[in-house]
């Protein structure tokens, strides 16, 4: 009885523990998402927690002192002194601030203590990235400026013409490939999964600048299919070892009663391992579509500078590297490039970390 | 019909796979110079790849399947297996093993290709300043950044089994594995902002003035303590990896040990290393040498944080740095033979693996 009410109060430890890490963790998504949302102003002039509501000083009464105080002297204000140093930076007094409203008019401002409960939140950032039109923005003291949209749109569409075909083109050839290995024998068959099995964890590196060399002479640089076939080939060896391991563990049963049907093994290929396999399928494609989606070096490699076929990574990491400060388009940048990953986290998380766990040695 | 007699292969057999062949290059040839040189709108395109992704590339199966059934059994039985792992074996020898050992060849000449140097290139590792910086940082990735996932990803994995939210917790230290480095980077850039004066929007700047400390440009001027801010973001990553495996692996400790210890008297921090470590120690292990493999590639983080300045650079930076803006190939080449040896216990720990399951 004493262990159990010991662990009952070890319970609570764990978590509140568990709570602050937990809490850590989603601060710096949650900082991204909430600025994503805020005027470009506001984001660089306050932190993005004062969103939540939080007391702040606000502008009360103003006294006017005589014009002749002399700001080297301790300064007299309602029977107190202070020093000039003080009224700059703001002193408290009671539930009360005093600060310069005008230093050169002598007028101090008595500010209040009240709650800021009201933030601004705009979708202008997101349209701004978005788009490829000009746009007048807002800037902190109140001038404005006219800045050229980022065009993410199109960015984000390419990753998806990179993404789909760079999926579905290595899974189908890696699906048959792992059906050869597990249920048809032919000679080179070992030697054959052996290199596949060699290169899961090869570096990405070492194939690059011969591949940019045949690209160039191809004239297949900057191309989508260049792109398509290189994300091919770099997780072809995962895949096919993914589906190998689960093809090669379908019952054997399955295949003699469809052969004495007189199915050839193309059809009991299209016919019945592929849709049996398909939570397999599934979770190796979102591994894989992710990978894609998420990549940088390979579109960094084989894309270049062409401003048409330019994904979404590189895009942000090139604002990261130009406009540095600009948060309005960094975070909702970031953040629609994000949407993707998260939709497919939240709505498919059995075959995601399904497929994680199976593709994690790649790289 | 008899197995033994020589099979008969006609003449319209093989005139039919030729056929096939020869449609087939002309086919996909023509789409490939179609998505080459096209200059459609990149939503028809997107549209036009993923049909040619998914029936093209089946249509080849299906020709060539086809082309070989109007063979005899025997020749058939010989020939089909070559037509499902063809494309595989192709891609992957032209892309992948090929570029390999040609890169492997490049890393003995200099940096144009045309001159052979040796190892003066590898020598070159250890005492080129820039190169020799890249290693040394990406041994402390390795070695900072694999402890950290590994031990945070246990005590998370071992917290959540024990509170009353685990399947909330874990998606929320899970969540970051989902996006890209670069939105990371864009993130975490955020958390270490600084801008001189008193007002800090970076989170992390914010904290330190609220406890009266001093804003630093945390990734930029603390070297070589910088490092250990870029390592942040990979440990802020992979903790769930490594936390979702264990996770699973605690779960396999059967409860009746862990409850004769405690019958025992056994404390729980005894049971953890007495019982849980040794329990899960192969997960342990496969986890460590993932995580490492995956550090020793980093890549993105670097580029979007710091571009390499600041004493950041690591290999895979470095790689890149010396490819396309020295053009050294030379050097290029050999960094990624490094990255290459670097992993290459894990391929023989991977092949020795595949071995003793029995191979096939």
């Amino acid at each position: 009885m004493v262990g159990r009410k010991k662990r009952k109060g070890n319970k609570t430890v764990v978590n509140v523990v568990l709570g602050i890490i937990c809490f850590i963790w989603l601060l710096p998504t949650l900082g991204l998402f909430i600025s994503s949302f805020r005027p470009a102003a506001d984001i660089l002039q306050t932190g993005w927690w004062k969103v939540f509501p939080h007391q702040e000083w606000k502008a009360g009464e103003t006294l006017q002192l005589s014009k002749d105080v002399d700001l080297r002297e301790p300064i007299e204000v309602n029977g107190k002194t202070y020093s000039d140093d003080q009224l700059k930076a703001g002193v408290s007094e009671g539930d009360h601030r005093l600060i310069w409203e005008n230093r050169r008019a002598r007028t101090i401002n008595v500010q209040e203590r009240g709650w800021e409960v009201k933030p601004n939140f705009t979708l202008d950032n997101y349209k701004n990235v978005l788009s490829g039109k000009e746009y007048k923005l807002k800037l902190g003291d109140g001038s404005e400026t006219v800045q050229k949209g980022t065009g993410l749109s199109q960015a984000f569409w390419n990753t998806l013409t990179i993404a789909v075909p760079a999926t579905v083109i290595p899974v189908l050839i890696a699906s048959f490939a792992a059906y050869a290995f597990a249920w048809l024998r032919f000679p080179g068959r070992k030697t054959l999964f052996v290199v596949i099995i060699a290169m899961l964890v090869i570096p990405i590196q070492v194939a690059l600048i011969p591949i940019l060399k045949d690209y160039t002479a191809l004239g297949l640089n900057g191309s989508y299919l260049g792109i398509w076939l290189a994300h091919t080939a770099f997780g072809l060896p995962l895949v096919t070892y993914f589906m190998y391991n689960f093809i090669s563990q379908l019952p054997k049963d399955l295949f003699e009663s469809a052969f004495i049907d007189g199915a050839s093994h193309f059809t009991i290929f299209s016919r019945l391992i592929l849709p049996l396999s398909v939570p397999a399928l599934a979770s190796i494609a979102i591994f894989q579509f992710l990978w894609v989606w998420n990549d940088y070096l390979v579109s960094l490699i084989f894309i270049g500078n062409q401003p048409n076929v330019q994904v979404m990574s590189m895009k942000i990491a090139d604002l990261v590297g130009s406009r540095g400060n600009d948060w309005h388009l960094l975070t909702s940048a970031a953040f629609i490039s994000m949407l993707m990953p998260l939709t497919i986290f939240f709505l498919l998380q059995k075959y995601f970390v399904k497929g994680l766990m199976g593709g994690s040695v790649k790289g | 019909m008899s197995a033994q007699a020589k099979p008969r292969i006609s003449m319209k057999a093989v005139l039919f796979s030729l056929l096939v062949l020869l449609a087939n290059i002309a086919v996909h040839g023509s789409i490939f110079m179609f998505f080459r040189d096209s200059t459609l709108n990149p939503l028809l395109t997107a549209v036009f790849a993923v049909l040619w992704g998914v029936f093209g590339v089946y249509l080849i199966y299906y020709t060539f399947n086809w082309a070989v059934e109007q063979y005899p059994e025997q020749v058939r039985r010989k020939v089909l297996p070559f037509i499902f792992v063809g494309p595989a074996t192709l891609v992957l020898g032209w892309l992948l093993i090929l570029p390999a050992l040609r890169t492997l060849y490049l890393s003995f000449f200099n940096a144009s290709s045309d001159k052979f140097v040796g190892l003066a290139n590898y020598a070159a590792i250890f005492t080129d300043r820039l190169l020799a910086t890249a290693l040394r940082n990406n041994l402390l990735w390795v070695f900072v950044g694999t402890l950290a996932c590994v031990s945070l990803g246990l005590l998370i994995a071992i917290l959540a089994d024990r509170s009353s939210y685990e399947k909330i917790a874990k998606s929320i230290i899970f969540m970051p594995m989902a996006i890209s480095f670069v939105a990371a980077g864009v993130i975490w850039k955020f958390v270490y902002y600084y801008q001189p004066g008193d007002e800090q929007i970076g989170i992390l700047n914010a904290v330190v003035t609220f406890f009266g400390g001093e804003p630093q440009a945390w990734t930029s001027m603390l070297q070589p303590w910088n490092n250990f801010f870029l390592i942040m973001i990979l440990i802020w990553m992979q903790t769930g990896f490594a936390m979702v495996i264990f996770s699973a692996a605690i779960k396999g400790v059967p409860e009746d040990i862990l409850e004769a210890a405690r019958v025992d008297g056994a404390g729980e921090v005894k049971i953890f290393f007495g019982i849980m470590i040794p329990y899960i120690s192969t997960t342990i292990l496969t986890v460590t040498t993932t995580i490492i493999v995956f550090t020793l590639k980093i890549f993105d983080v670097v580029m979007v944080m710091t571009g390499g300045q600041y004493d950041t650079e690591v290999v895979a930076t470095q790689f890149y740095r010396q490819f396309f803006m020295y053009r050294n190939f030379g050097y290029g080449s050999t960094l990624a033979i490094v990255l290459l040896i670097a992993v290459l216990p894990v391929i023989i720990i991977n092949l020795r693996q595949f071995r003793k399951q029995g191979g096939f």
